[in-house]
């Protein structure tokens, strides 16, 4: 094999630096999408290595063996042998390790070295290495292993340009001394050693920084309140900090679809832009700030370490509903939007543990539930202080169904953990990596990321439902001019469905509402204006009126309850199905909350409707 | 895995003491879980060290073979350790 290479992985151990590397090679010209029929992300890139040449770049997860026990390493041992469809085979490798734990890391190499593929070795996080006090030396390293080796650093850009001039070169097949029998674990790690030996590798000192901040971290009593505190600053900021942002951007869509507005003709393609497209996408992309900022903690928490500790926290409690420590950040993040929590999920390798995540985190109340509990709670509960100037009814009331959400997530865990996804008692293991700087760069490019990951859903499922709903609400046509909202095809389907929530305590107009709302929650408050004929939301002491008019305060308790259960999110459906691979878990899970909301609306209705 | 156990001297990893260090005889867990903490650097012959726990005492942390893992008390009460004077 010969000539420069042209596709080119990025292979390693998790943590190495894999993805700070590709990204100071791929800069902005990288995207990401799902390798076929798995859940695992691949990330490509192309690198322009001089004016006129150019490599596309594949981040792969991260591995510590080629066994293919896990999807990870499925993919990546797929991709490296040409199998995986769509991808083209490499014909390079980039061995991304981290050099402050050569000895552990270098037992990859004889896999991917035994694959005949040309391969740079990096050693990664060279910074690290020189300032705790270790050394190795790279032509020996080379000489053993028989393919190039790089000292890099790859967060400050230290020897980037010898992977650049590698990328450019002429490269071969590795030539390595001796290679281990790679089934045999112990022998792989024997041989490290010795490679590691004759490189004369120097293992850095004990980081001292990690451990100082793990006295306080993990303190018995400094460490929960640390945990507490942060907890607390995350949920705080995602509701309080984003709401200006999310006003600002509120703004920006009232206002362009105001100016638009005045510029089309009066009709049916105006109500149709405005009306369908321009709210309805609209009133999902007020909740990006909040998205990107809870990514943005995220990622600190990840990229600085800490987020390690949290699990670790965090593990004892959710032990008790047979969940994990990696479970608890997803949980939490669930408070914003279910989306990013089902995506957050990936740092689970426990199969059944992520299944049972993914499967109760749309239970924590989402910010899209908060448009719904506002409206309904400001039309039935008068504000009156229930614990001193602290705390009004109307938030108690909230508080009441933030817990309401909590409960049926832990107790379905449970009942889950307990029966079809007990996973063995202890696949708990987690690496603690060092504490680290999070760079600008790698927040910057990860925001990005799933910025444009939200903006082409927005873009394509949910403008699809917005103008369906608003298709729906204006046919079919009579003289030419749109039918009364009860003669139209929403009005039959909520007439279809009144039978089935008559028992609820809901007519067909909630009905209509709730049929709208399996696109996303926050809809039915945009339906329902419509249906009562009221014109925008700013006049929502109308709509509380007409609510008052048509529901029992049983039957409103009702429509909060079963909108604390119910799964009416299609991008929360969308991405369960992309994340376990098929439709079979996201049908069991709308099944489920959707039972469960009945049950619980049912209940709820039939019972306060005899105390009332 | 392999290496018969002096049952007089091995003891289990969980009742080694923070700060304290101990060799590695065996992993009593299923082939599976056993590789991948093979992988993490507990094989047999290796040193490791206790380090700090999580408050409450489940998970702790052990330090082997230049970094650190958490692991579940019932994991670490199935991997056979014995003192390093025993070498
Ligand atoms: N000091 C220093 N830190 C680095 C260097 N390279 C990466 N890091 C940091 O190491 C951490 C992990 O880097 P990533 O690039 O996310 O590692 P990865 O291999 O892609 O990790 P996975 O995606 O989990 O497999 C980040 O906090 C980086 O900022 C380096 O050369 N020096």
């Amino acid at each position: 094999m010969s000539g420069a290479p042209r596709t080119v992985a990025i292979v390693g151990p998790p943590n190495s630096g894999k993805t700070t590397l590709f990204n100071r090679l791929t800069g902005l010209r990288q995207k990401v999408a799902n390798f076929p029929g798995v859940t695992v992300e691949q990330h490509l890139g192309t690198a322009q290595l001089s004016p006129d040449r150019e490599v596309d770049l594949i981040d792969l997860p991260g591995v510590y063996s080629l066994r293919a026990r896990s999807e990870d390493e499925q993919v990546t041992r797929n991709v490296l042998a040409g199998t995986m469809a769509g991808v083209p085979r490499p014909d390079a490798v980039l061995l991304v390790l981290d050099s402050t734990n050569l000895g552990r890391h270098l037992v990859l190499a004889a896999p991917i070295l035994s694959l005949g593929l040309p391969t740079l070795v990096i050693l990664n996080l060279a910074d690290d290495l020189r300032a705790r006090g270790g050394d190795v030396d790279t032509a020996a390293l080379a000489r053993q292993l028989g393919a190039p080796v790089a000292l890099i650093s790859a967060a400050k850009g230290e020897g980037v340009e010898t992977v650049i001039q590698f990328l450019l070169s002429r490269v071969s097949a590795p030539a390595p001394l001796e290679l281990p029998v790679l089934q045999d674990v112990p022998r792989c790690r024997q041989w490290a050693t010795r490679v590691g030996r004759h490189a004369g590798y120097q293992p850095p000192a004990p980081p001292l920084w990690t451990r100082r901040l793990d006295r306080v971290f993990l303190h018995p009593v400094w460490g929960p309140l640390i945990f507490a505190v942060v907890v607390v600053a995350v949920f705080q900021t995602i509701f309080s900090g984003a709401r200006p942002l999310m006003e600002g951007v509120e703004t920006l869509i009232t206002a362009s679809g105001g100016w638009l507005g005045a510029r089309m003709p009066a009709g049916v393609w105006k109500s149709l832009v405005i009306d369908g497209v321009w709210n309805g996408v609209g009133s999902v992309l007020v909740f990006l700030p909040q998205i990107l900022l809870l990514f943005l903690f995220i990622g600190i928490l990840e990229d600085s370490g800490y987020l390690a500790r949290a699990a670790l926290i965090a593990d004892r409690t959710m032990a008790r509903v047979g969940l994990q420590g990696k479970s608890f950040i997803p949980l939490l993040s669930a408070y914003a939007c279910a989306v990013p929590a089902i995506l957050a999920t990936r740092t689970i390798e426990n199969r059944r543990d992520r299944i049972a995540t993914i499967l109760i985190a749309p239970f924590m109340t989402c910010s899209a539930r908060l448009p719904v509990y506002t409206l309904i709670i400001a039309a039935f509960l008068p504000e009156r202080p229930v614990a001193g100037p602290f705390l009004g009814s109307r938030a108690a009331a909230l508080l009441g169904l933030y817990v309401l959400g909590f409960l049926a997530a832990f107790g379905t865990a449970r009942v889950l953990k307990s029966s079809v996804l007990k996973s063995g008692p202890s696949a708990f293991v987690l690496e603690m990596p060092s504490y680290r700087w999070p760079t600008w760069r790698g927040l910057g490019l990860r925001l990005l990321d799933r910025a444009k990951v939200f903006l082409r859903r927005a873009g394509t499922v949910i403008l699809g439902v917005a103008v369906v709903v608003w298709a729906l609400a204006h046919l079919p046509l009579h003289d030419g001019r749109a039918p009364r909202i009860e003669h139209s095809l929403v009005g039959v389907m909520g007439r279809a469905v009144e039978p089935l929530i008559r028992p609820l305590g809901f007519n067909w107009k909630i009905g209509v509402g709730l049929v709208s709302s399996l696109a996303a929650r926050e809809v039915i408050v945009g339906t329902l204006g419509t249906i009562y004929g009221i014109e925008g939301e700013a006049e929502s002491a109308g709509l509380q009126a007409a609510l008052r008019h048509d529901l029992t305060p049983a039957g409103a308790v009702a429509l909060l309850v079963f909108f604390a259960f119910a799964m009416q999110c299609t991008s929360t459906i969308a991405v369960v199905r992309r994340e376990t691979g098929g439709w079979k878990w996201p049908a069991v899970q709308f099944g489920y909350m959707g039972a469960l909301a009945w049950v619980g609306a049912f209940t709820a209705n039939q019972v306060l409707s005899r105390v009332f | 895995m392999q290496v018969i156990v002096n049952s007089e001297t091995g003891f289990p990893l969980i009742e080694l003491a923070e700060g304290e260090h101990a060799v590695l005889e065996r992993l009593d867990l299923p082939e599976e879980f056993a590789r991948r903490l093979m992988e993490l650097g507990f094989l047999p012959g290796h040193v490791i060290t206790a380090a700090r726990s999580a408050p409450g005492g489940d998970p702790r942390v052990f330090r082997v073979d230049g970094s650190e893992i958490a692991l579940r008390r019932d994991t670490a009460a199935r991997l056979r350790v014995r003192p390093p004077a025993a070498v």
